[in-house]
This record gives structure tokens, C-alpha cells and sequence, in this order.
């Protein structure tokens, strides 16, 4: 047996137990599946566990259902596969939980809405056949702001996802359910989706690694839409490594997905351990100061400081479209999320509501099944997209997407990583933010940029901080950018500045969820 | 021929969807055969299905092109898909993909002849655009009619959805129904001869709308009426002449033309209002995301170019210089059996004899079996060969009807000669046998024999009629003529 | 950028949204508020930028005109939704209420 229990070790340290023997992929599934009974707050009972839609203050509610037959089933297959000397990979007896976003055969997918509650669909995502083939063990599928529109998880139609480190504070979003397993010790690894900042922000605000690689080259394919031209899968891990690892059985080029790049398979793996010495890192002025607090503020400070004792030499440097980014972003997504959330109209597939014609079935069915977030947004976009303002809006929006990649391509070309806060703030209280659109929109000032240009961008935990007018010591992310394909180089710096930090991902804290130490 | 008074200007544009013959849909692998169950040939793709995404089929951009040159188009170098929206149950994605600002095709033209005070004289139809976009499904509406109006459910069959679909626009140049039906004749002539789609109107393979308005000469464009529901040539013209006529009275009663789609009713031959324009959703046209540019640089255009085949009028063209009539031209190259008719000539047979055959026995024996010429066999060859038993006496015309019968029995398996072999059919070559039968004929008839032998020569006819019948149709027409002269000379006294 | 009550009631049309009348009062400031914000972009998009829809721009992606396996229609009829306990197919095919207006 291991030393630490299993629920906190790495994915890389399992995968070296596995190997050894010292530990079977089934018991790796259980003690996972066990984790989950105790602190999410769902009913641990038959093939598949489900949610509670009323989980209780003191539960994560970081998952909409857990597979647990089928998760045994394979882990016990992993073990037999091994036991019989056939050739398996690094993550392979992994668990890994999945953002309901993602579309599993056979298995219910929501995407944290009315609309598609009780929908199994008839075919699996890339990224699950890639997650599957790697030898991985999903667990279930995670709660998220519906249809990934949210920066809280409170937008999820089935109640929100709980940050472990507070549980009476958000964990972020869209993905906070799949950032919230990891850092809860549920599972070692959870696939999220990046929008515009859907990864990093919950990352950052859970204390754990989240990364979006770069744009086309993880499939989109089984990843239900927001907003297609933004959209990308990625990982999340406790540690840089884990996330590298995951995120190079992701990226992969798929001909099913005309937006897949082909040289898709970046090896983020390799160089990881390579330090820092001599790299530039570049400042974005524009990603700083006003509306970020100061508590973030200090230990995005100290991080820069820890980044020029491990050799990075540091450079303010501007990206002057940058504040441009969150208005173009809150254009082009819901325009594209106007037309990509359509075909949700009760005639193929999840809720119908009835009406005596196809349009009033139609108009009822989308009022009802979407909750006033995504309905906003459709409201945006259809109009952003309505005749006599295309071209106000989304057209001029597209060229704001040319400036900003411009501005980084021109940093890009004097420096190596671009670095801000992953947040604005830290971690807020449930409830603080749901009644000013706005204001929660501004959550992505520090990651929109970056989607926009379709560049990898990562949080890597950067250490705690209270909040403004707060005592309570909750994570701050360091956001690192990096050059379109050049995912390699955030790796390799997010992994020298945890090395450096040791930064605990275990949850502290009176509100915590609690952990096993 | 104008079929409004004078003082008023007829005014047609047509929009014409031609459904590709690509193996697969356009976005998808699903198979694009026509008919099947329900709901089988689809996946994710085509039933819009949440997180999947398409992937151009490419067959589908070359057709687009192909078709593009054969209309004197101009292709694109870049061309890019936009998504139109708008919300109908059986568009699976609500928005279907196509193009709009820049179609891969723009700027064509076509030629077409028509007839005009006994002259045949050519219009040029100008080509606005020819862009490419994907069919929706079919709707079943259950309830009386059959019909939309009065239904108390649709069923919604995916199937169609996402196939391939041309749309062609030509500009308002067409000014009468014939010259309206020429242009689709001919559209529907190189599509075919380019290949990219059998365009059957029954079938809904090229389907066509109208756009109607009338003017005094010389004043800006009147309010135009867009007319659905044309499912024949003839239908074309009758709509246009009807919706051209109504639209005057309504002026010449003082009243506005409204611009609407209108339903043409073909048993009743009216046009009626099917929704105004007004009402119209407003299509939010933006790029499609999930989709890249398409990229058509000038050596790929040419290479495409060098697989263009001849088109109709080339063809026609060169068909009028081996002495064929106009309509038994127009009927080959309308019927697609030019290529038929040119191995058959250069297999031998004479052009006015190979069209004559084509146009009408094989046809004909054709139509009475339900086979096109492709699926019954039948060569060029085969037709040479045929004619060539005809000159050479192995068979008569009655008997080698019963041979191209035998051929396409056989769905070509078996050539002319072989089958005449097998089954017996060929010309008596029995002399004595011969020579008894016509000793009968002129003996059971004396009234035709006195008849021809006082000077009525064509009352040899029937005496050859009933040899024919006698012998089963195996006898020579030129010995049996030649010994019934001799049987009647003998016969006569001296 | 101010949209009144009907300009909303019109949007909600297009997106096809049956938004009850205190909904569509309450998203009148909202989507002013947020369309206001957005408008910034116009600041700096000139005529000269061109517009940007995808981060690679790619071109030419196109598949091969061969034939894949259909999913089964059991597989795709499953999906339909269900109304007190029915799902509504009917022929093999996907079950509407009546359509009023044809389009297309």
C-alpha cells in the first residue's frame, strides 16, 4: 500500500504504483468512488449514483452522475489487461472525471440544463474515445454553468458545484464541477472546457493546475457547443505534471473536426523538467492593477519574483487591444452561441414542452428548458447577429479578435511567455454576483484575451489570498500564455514555479470540505 | 409569344436546386440513395445532434465547380460557408449551412433557343450565382389534405437532410414562360451531361422556383412574387402565365402587387399566397465557425476544367452537321442518348439510321419496360450491329425489333447476332420453301393479283404482308417482292 | 445602444423564446447595459482590419466522398423527446405538433 491515501496522490504517482503492483486499478477506483460518497453529497447507491439537486452546505456537488458499475468494470479490465502483460499506457487505471459538456454513448449528458435532462446520446466525444483508449476510468460526468455560460457554476440548472475550499463559495466556472472534484481529492484528473476562461478561472479559483491548449488541437467533436470558434477541451490536475500528462493523450488531430489542426500533437511532456533559466517572461500591463484585488495583486508580486530567482528574466510588456477583448468576447459568443443552441427546439431530442403548433412548442420548450443566463446570452447574440447590426457588432468584434492576435504575436516576438493573474478576485461567495450580469462577465478580463487569439494559456496555483474586506485565505492562479502550438513552454514554466512554490493543493480552512491528512 | 397585353412587361427570375449525385451527404458519411426507410441514412451530423460538427465532402465543392464552368461561371478563388438561421422542424440544426457573400460561383450565363415567329433564335439568361448548401428533411403532414394546411401533426424524417444542394440564380432576364422552360430544359440538360446529377424533377433531384413580377417597358422592376411548388417544365410555364395574368389585374384594378411566396396548386392552376414577405425571419447570416475557407486557385479550376465533357450544345451543334432534324436532336441530347448514338456511329451504322433507332424503337421499348438506357444494357454496338443485320438481309425490320427486344431482354448481355442465332430468329433462307408460300398467297388472293397486274403496283404491298405473317416475318421483303412478280407474271395469261 | 420592451419582444421572436412580458421589461436594461459595454469594440475596428473567425484560419479541410455506417434508426429515435410517458415518434419518423408556417 501506498504511504498517503490514495485520493491525494498525483495521477503520475498512481500510474508508478500501478505499474509496481502496489496497487490495483480497482482499488484506485474505489477509494476514489468512496470520496465521492462521503463528500459530494449524491446517492452512492446502484449502477449509476446521481446528484442531489439539494446536495447540502456541506457537500461539493462537483458531479451530475457517477458511473460506478462501469468505472469498476473497467478498472477491473485495466487489472486484467496488466495482469496478462499487455502493453498499457502511463494513465491507463487513471480515474478521470468528465464536464457533462461531453458527450458519453450511453450515458446521460446535460450540459447542466433542463433542456437535455435525461438525454443519452447516441455517440461518444473524440476526447472520451482518446480519454477510453489511453486506458482511463471515467468516473461520471461534472456539474457546470449551464451549457458553459457562467463563471461560477451557479448557472447549472441542477444547483451549484461548491468551491472545497469554502464551501459557501463558488468554485468558479464554467467547469467549477470538474475543478472541484480534483481539488477535493475525487479524482486526480478532470476534463473542463475553455471558452473564455472556463478552465483557468476555476483552476485558479480552486487551487489547482487548469490549462486550454492551443485552439484546434484537441477535437471539438462531441463537445456540445457554446461557442464553436472558442470553444477547447483541456485538463485539469493537482500538480503541472498530471496535466501535461492528460493533455497529451487530448491533443490529437481529428478529421472530424474541420477546426482540428494538423499538427495537433504538441509533446508537452518532454521538455517539462527543462527550469526556466534565461526564459522572457513578458508582463501584460493591460491584465493588472484596476479591478483586481490586492490580495491578488501581492502574490501575483511574489510571483514574478519567484520567477526571476528560478533565471526568468521579466519585461512589462503591453497587449494595448487587450481591454477590447471582453467586450469583442461578449459578441462573438453569444452570437455563435445564438445559432449553436438552435437546435435545441423539443422536436429530436430532450424536453418538449407541448403546444398546440410546432412553434409554440418550439418557443415554449427553449423558455422553459433554458434558465435565464443562457437565455440572455441567445438574446445578445440573436440580436448582435440581427439585420442592420451584424456589422456593428459581430463584424467589428471579428476585427477586435485580428488586433488582439496581432498584440500577442508582437509580444510573442520579444518574449516567451506572457504572464497576469488568472482571476481578478478570488473565490466569491455564492449568491454575490448572480444579480449583475456584468459583473460577473468581468471574471474573464484575464482570460478572454487569450481565447480570442486561440493561444494555450494555463492557471498554475500561485499561493493563498484573503479577499477584499475578507480574512479567509483562498487560491490565487498565475496565468501563463504562450505563442499559438507552443503549449511546451507554459508547461515547462508553470512546472519550474510549482516546483519552487510547493504550493498544497488540500483544501484548508474553516469552510473547507474536509480531507484526510 | 407573349401572354400578357400589350403595355405590360413579363419579368422572371428563376432560383433553381439541383440535389447532387455524390455518394455521401455534405457534411457527413451517410449514404445520399434515394428512397429508403425513414430516419436510416443518418448519424450525429445530419440529425444535428449536440457537439457534432461537419466536414465538407469534396466531391460535392468539384461538382460545384464543374457545373460552374459548364455555365460560364466565374469560381471563386476563396469562398467560405455562412450560416443561414431559422427555425423549421425539419432543418435538424435550425440553421442550414450555405454561402452568401461569396458563392463559389458567380457571373454565369447560359444560352438558350427558342422558338420565336417560326425562327429559332438564342437568349442569353444571365447566371447571378451558383452556391452550395445542404437539403432539409421531409416533413409528412398527417391530416386531410396531405398538405400543411389542415394537418394535426408532422413527422419529420431525416433521411434528405443534409444532402448536397446546388442552387442556381439566374438574374431577371427571362420575359416569357417558354423562354422560363427553355432555360430549365438546358440547365437541366448540362447537368446531366456534366454529370453531377441525374435532375429529375419527379424526384425532387432539381426542383424550381420562380420569381414573378410584371412592369410597364421601361419603368424600375415591379414587386416580384416568388412561386413554389413547380414540379414539372410544364408547370413552370403554366404557373408563370397564370401569377403573370393575376398580377395584372390586380394593377389594372388599381390595387398592389405584395411581395409574398404563393403556392402553385397544379390541379387547380392557380397560384395562392403561402406567407408574406414581410413576415419573413430575418436569416442572422454569419460565417460558420465550425467550417474553413474553400480555396480554388486557378490550376485547380483548370484541372477540373479538363474533365468538363462535351455540352448540349456543342453537341447539338455537331449533331446538326451529320443531317439529323432538330427534334430527333433535341430528343437525343434531352434523352440522354448521345453518347449511345455517337459509339453506335462509330461502330458503323449510319447517323440518321443510329438516331432513328434510338429515338424511336429503343425509346419506345424503353418507356414499355421502365429502363433507362443505361440500366437495360443496350451499346452503341450493339445498334451498329443491329443496323448492320438489317442492310445485310440477315433480318428485317420487323425481325430486328424482335432482336433489340431480345438485347435489352437479355439487359445487353447477349449482341444482336448472338441473340438472333440463339433464339431462331433470322430470315428464310429456304428458297423452295419460300417460293410455296408466295404460290399460296397468289392463289388465295386473285382479286389483288389481277389488281397489280392491270397496273395498281402498291397492291403488292399487301401480297407482302401476308407472305410476312405467313412465314412469322422470316421472309426476305426484297426476294419475296421479286418472286411474287414472277408468280404473278405467270399467272397472268397470255 | 437602448433597446425598448418591443425590440426585445422582436428578438425573442427570432430566437424563438417564450419570454413572459416581466422578462422581456427585465432584459430591456440588461441587454442595453451589456450591448452598451460591447460597444467599445467599435473604437478600434476600422475599416482596414480584417475580420478574424477562426485562430488558424484554416482552408481546404475536406473529406473524401466514401461512405460511413449510419447510425441505427433505433439509435436516433431514442433521442425523441417524451410527453407523459410517450415518445413522440410515430412512423419511424419524429413527431410534431402542426406546423403553421412553411419556410425554407
Amino acid at each position: 500500500m501506498a504511504a498517503a491515501p490514495i485520493t491525494r496522490l498525483s495521477a503520475a504517482e498512481l500510474s508508478r504504483h500501478l505499474a509496481s503492483g502496489e496497487l490495483s486499478a480497482r482499488e484506485v477506483i474505489d477509494a476514489h468512488l468512496d470520496r465521492i460518497a462521503a463528500t459530494d453529497g449524491i446517492v452512492a447507491d446502484g449502477d449509476v449514483w446521481t446528484g442531489l439537486h439539494d446536495a447540502g452546505e456541506g457537500s461539493v456537488h462537483a458531479f451530475l452522475s457517477v458511473t460506478a458499475a462501469e468505472s469498476r468494470r473497467q478498472a477491473d479490465e485495466v487489472d486484467r489487461q496488466r495482469s496478462a502483460g499487455e502493453d498499457l499506457g502511463p494513465l491507463a487505471g487513471i480515474p478521470i472525471a468528465l464536464k457533462d459538456v461531453l458527450t458519453t454513448k450511453g450515458t446521460a449528458t446535460t450540459c447542466g440544463s433542463r433542456m437535455l435532462e435525461g438525454w443519452v446520446p447516441p455517440y461518444d466525444a473524440t476526447v472520451v474515445e482518446l480519454v477510453r483508449n489511453a486506458g482511463m476510468v471515467a468516473l461520471g460526468k461534472t456539474n457546470m454553468d449551464e451549457f458553459a455560460m457562467g463563471s461560477s457554476t451557479e448557472n447549472s440548472a441542477f444547483s451549484p458545484t461548491r468551491n472545497p475550499w469554502d464551501l459557501t463559495r463558488v468554485p468558479g466556472g464554467s467547469s467549477g464541477g470538474s475543478a472541484a472534484a480534483v481539488a477535493a481529492l475525487q479524482a486526480p484528473l478532470s476534463i473542463g472546457t475553455d471558452t473564455g476562461g472556463s478552465i483557468r478561472q476555476p483552476a485558479a479559483l480552486t487551487g489547482i493546475v487548469g490549462a486550454k491548449p492551443t485552439y484546434g488541437t484537441v477535437s471539438r467533436r462531441g463537445l456540445v457547443a457554446f461557442a464553436s470558434s472558442l470553444d477547447q477541451a483541456g485538463p485539469f490536475a493537482r500538480t503541472v505534471e498530471d496535466a501535461a500528462l492528460l493533455q497529451r493523450v487530448l491533443q490529437r488531430h481529428d478529421p472530424r473536426d474541420s477546426t482540428s489542426v494538423p499538427h495537433a500533437d504538441v509533446d508537452v511532456v518532454s521538455g517539462l523538467r527543462d527550469g526556466i533559466d534565461g526564459l522572457k517572461v513578458g508582463v501584460v500591463t493591460e491584465l493588472q492593477g484596476e479591478g483586481f484585488e490586492a490580495g491578488v495583486a501581492d502574490v501575483f508580486a511574489a510571483s514574478l519574483r519567484r520567477l526571476e530567482a528560478l533565471g526568468a528574466s521579466l519585461e512589462e510588456v503591453s497587449l494595448p487591444h487587450a481591454g477590447y477583448g471582453l467586450p469583442a468576447y461578449y459578441l462573438i459568443a453569444p452570437s455563435e452561441c445564438s445559432s449553436n443552441l438552435a437546435r435545441f427546439d423539443g422536436v429530436r431530442y430532450g424536453l418538449r414542452v407541448d403546444a398546440p403548433t410546432a412553434e409554440e412548442m418550439n418557443a415554449l420548450t427553449r423558455a422553459q428548458g433554458f434558465g435565464p443566463e443562457v437565455r440572455r446570452r441567445i438574446m445578445i447574440g440573436t440580436h448582435a447577429l440581427s439585420s442592420g447590426y451584424y456589422d456593428a457588432y459581430y463584424l467589428q468584434a471579428s476585427k477586435v479578435r485580428t488586433l488582439i492576435a496581432a498584440d500577442f504575436a508582437a509580444a510573442f516576438a520579444n518574449v516567451d511567455v506572457l504572464v497576469s493573474p488568472t482571476s481578478p478576485t478570488v473565490a466569491f461567495e455564492l449568491g454575490s454576483k448572480t444579480g449583475d450580469p456584468l459583473a460577473m462577465y468581468l471574471n474573464d478580463i484575464a482570460t478572454v484575451p487569450a481565447s480570442l487569439a486561440g493561444i494555450p494559456a494555463l492557471s498554475v496555483p500561485a499561493g493563498l489570498a484573503a479577499p477584499d474586506g475578507g480574512d479567509v485565505q483562498l487560491p490565487v492562479g498565475l496565468q501563463i500564455m504562450a505563442p499559438l502550438l507552443d503549449d511546451a513552454v507554459m508547461y515547462r514554466a508553470a512546472w519550474a514555479f510549482e516546483q519552487d512554490l510547493r504550493f498544497d493543493a488540500s483544501p484548508t480552512g474553516r469552510c473547507a470540505v474536509e480531507v484526510d491528512r | 409569344m407573349s401572354v400578357l397585353n400589350d403595355g405590360w412587361e413579363l419579368v422572371i427570375g428563376l432560383e433553381v436546386h439541383v440535389e447532387l449525385g455524390t455518394a455521401t451527404k455534405m457534411w457527413c458519411g451517410c449514404s445520399t440513395d434515394f428512397g429508403g426507410e425513414p430516419n436510416t441514412r443518418v448519424c450525429e451530423v445530419c440529425t444535428g445532434q449536440p457537439g457534432s460538427l461537419p466536414v465538407v465532402n469534396e466531391q460535392a465543392v468539384r461538382d460545384a465547380v464543374l457545373l460552374g464552368l459548364a455555365l460560364n461561371g466565374s469560381i471563386a478563388p476563396r469562398c467560405w460557408f455562412h450560416r443561414k438561421n431559422y427555425f423549421y422542424p425539419d432543418l435538424a440544426k435550425n440553421y442550414q449551412i450555405s454561402q452568401y457573400d461569396v458563392p463559389i460561383v458567380a457571373d454565369g450565363y447560359l444560352d438558350v433557343e427558342v422558338e420565336e415567329d417560326g425562327d429559332i433564335v438564342t437568349r442569353r439568361v444571365g447566371i447571378e450565382r451558383l452556391h452550395m448548401e445542404e437539403d432539409t428533411g421531409k416533413s409528412l403532414h398527417l391530416g386531410e389534405t396531405g398538405r400543411i394546411h389542415g394537418a394535426d401533426r408532422s413527422l419529420i424524417d431525416y433521411n434528405r437532410c443534409g444532402i448536397p444542394l446546388l442552387e442556381i440564380v439566374s438574374h431577371p432576364d427571362l420575359r416569357d414562360p417558354q423562354t422560363a422552360q427553355a432555360y430549365l430544359r438546358e440547365l437541366q440538360a448540362i447537368v446531366r451531361a456534366v454529370g453531377v446529377s441525374d435532375a429529375r424533377m419527379e424526384e425532387g433531384s432539381i426542383r424550381c422556383d420562380a420569381n414573378v413580377s410584371v412592369r410597364r417597358p421601361g419603368e424600375p422592376l415591379g414587386t416580384r412574387c416568388e412561386i413554389k411548388n413547380l414540379n414539372s417544365v410544364r408547370s413552370l410555364g403554366r404557373a408563370i402565365t397564370f401569377e403573370a395574368r393575376r398580377q395584372v389585374a390586380v394593377l389594372d384594378d388599381g390595387g398592389q402587387i405584395v411581395m409574398e411566396t404563393r403556392h402553385w396548386d397544379e390541379g387547380r392552376g392557380v397560384t395562392e399566397t403561402l406567407r408574406r414577405k414581410e413576415s419573413v425571419t430575418d436569416y442572422r447570416y454569419f460565417p460558420d465557425p465550425d467550417l474553413g475557407a474553400i480555396t480554388m486557385p486557378a490550376d485547380k479550376v483548370a484541372a477540373i476544367g479538363t474533365t468538363l465533357p462535351e455540352l448540349p450544345a456543342a453537341t447539338r451543334a455537331r449533331l446538326a452537321e451529320t443531317g439529323l432534324a432538330r427534334d430527333q436532336i433535341a430528343t437525343l441530347v434531352g434523352g440522354g442518348l448521345v453518347a449511345c448514338f455517337d459509339e453506335a456511329v462509330a461502330a458503323g451504322a449510319p447517323p440518321v439510321v443510329a438516331a432513328n433507332w434510338l429515338t424511336g424503337d429503343v425509346t419506345g421499348q424503353l418507356a414499355a419496360v421502365s429502363l433507362t438506357l443505361s440500366d437495360s444494357g443496350l451499346t452503341g454496338v450493339h445498334l451498329a450491329e443491329l443496323v448492320a443485320m438489317t442492310d445485310d438481309g440477315t433480318v428485317s425490320m420487323t425481325l430486328a425489333k424482335e432482336v433489340l427486344a431480345g438485347v435489352i431482354e437479355e439487359r445487353g448481355t447477349v449482341g444482336p447476332r448472338q441473340l438472333a442465332a440463339d433464339r431462331g430468329i433470322e430470315q428464310m433462307a429456304d428458297e423452295g420453301a419460300l417460293q410455296a408460300i408466295v404460290d399460296e398467297v397468289v392463289a388465295a388472293n386473285p382479286g389483288t393479283v389481277t389488281a397489280i397486274a392491270q397496273g395498281n403496283a402498291k397492291a403488292i404491298g399487301a401480297l407482302v404482308g401476308a407472305v410476312m405473317k405467313a412465314t412469322g416475318g422470316k421472309a426476305d421483303p426484297k426476294r419475296t417482292n421479286e418472286l411474287l412478280r414472277a408468280a404473278i407474271a405467270a399467272a397472268q395469261p397470255e | 445602444m437602448s433597446l425598448s420592451v418591443d425590440d426585445v419582444r422582436h428578438v425573442a421572436r427570432l430566437a424563438r423564446l417564450a419570454l413572459p412580458d416581466d422578462e422581456i421589461e427585465a432584459l430591456a436594461p440588461q441587454l442595453s447595459a451589456i450591448l452598451g459595454y460591447a460597444e467599445q469594440v467599435a473604437e478600434v475596428a476600422a475599416d482596414d482590419v480584417e475580420p478574424t473567425t477562426h485562430p488558424f484560419g484554416l482552408a481546404d479541410v475536406m473529406r473524401a466522398d466514401q461512405p460511413r455506417p449510419s447510425l441505427s434508426r433505433e439509435a436516433i429515435l431514442a433521442g425523441a423527446p417524451v410527453i407523459d410517458g410517450v415518445r413522440q415518434v410515430d412512423q419511424d419518423r419524429f413527431s410534431v405538433p402542426r406546423i403553421v408556417a412553411e419556410e425554407g
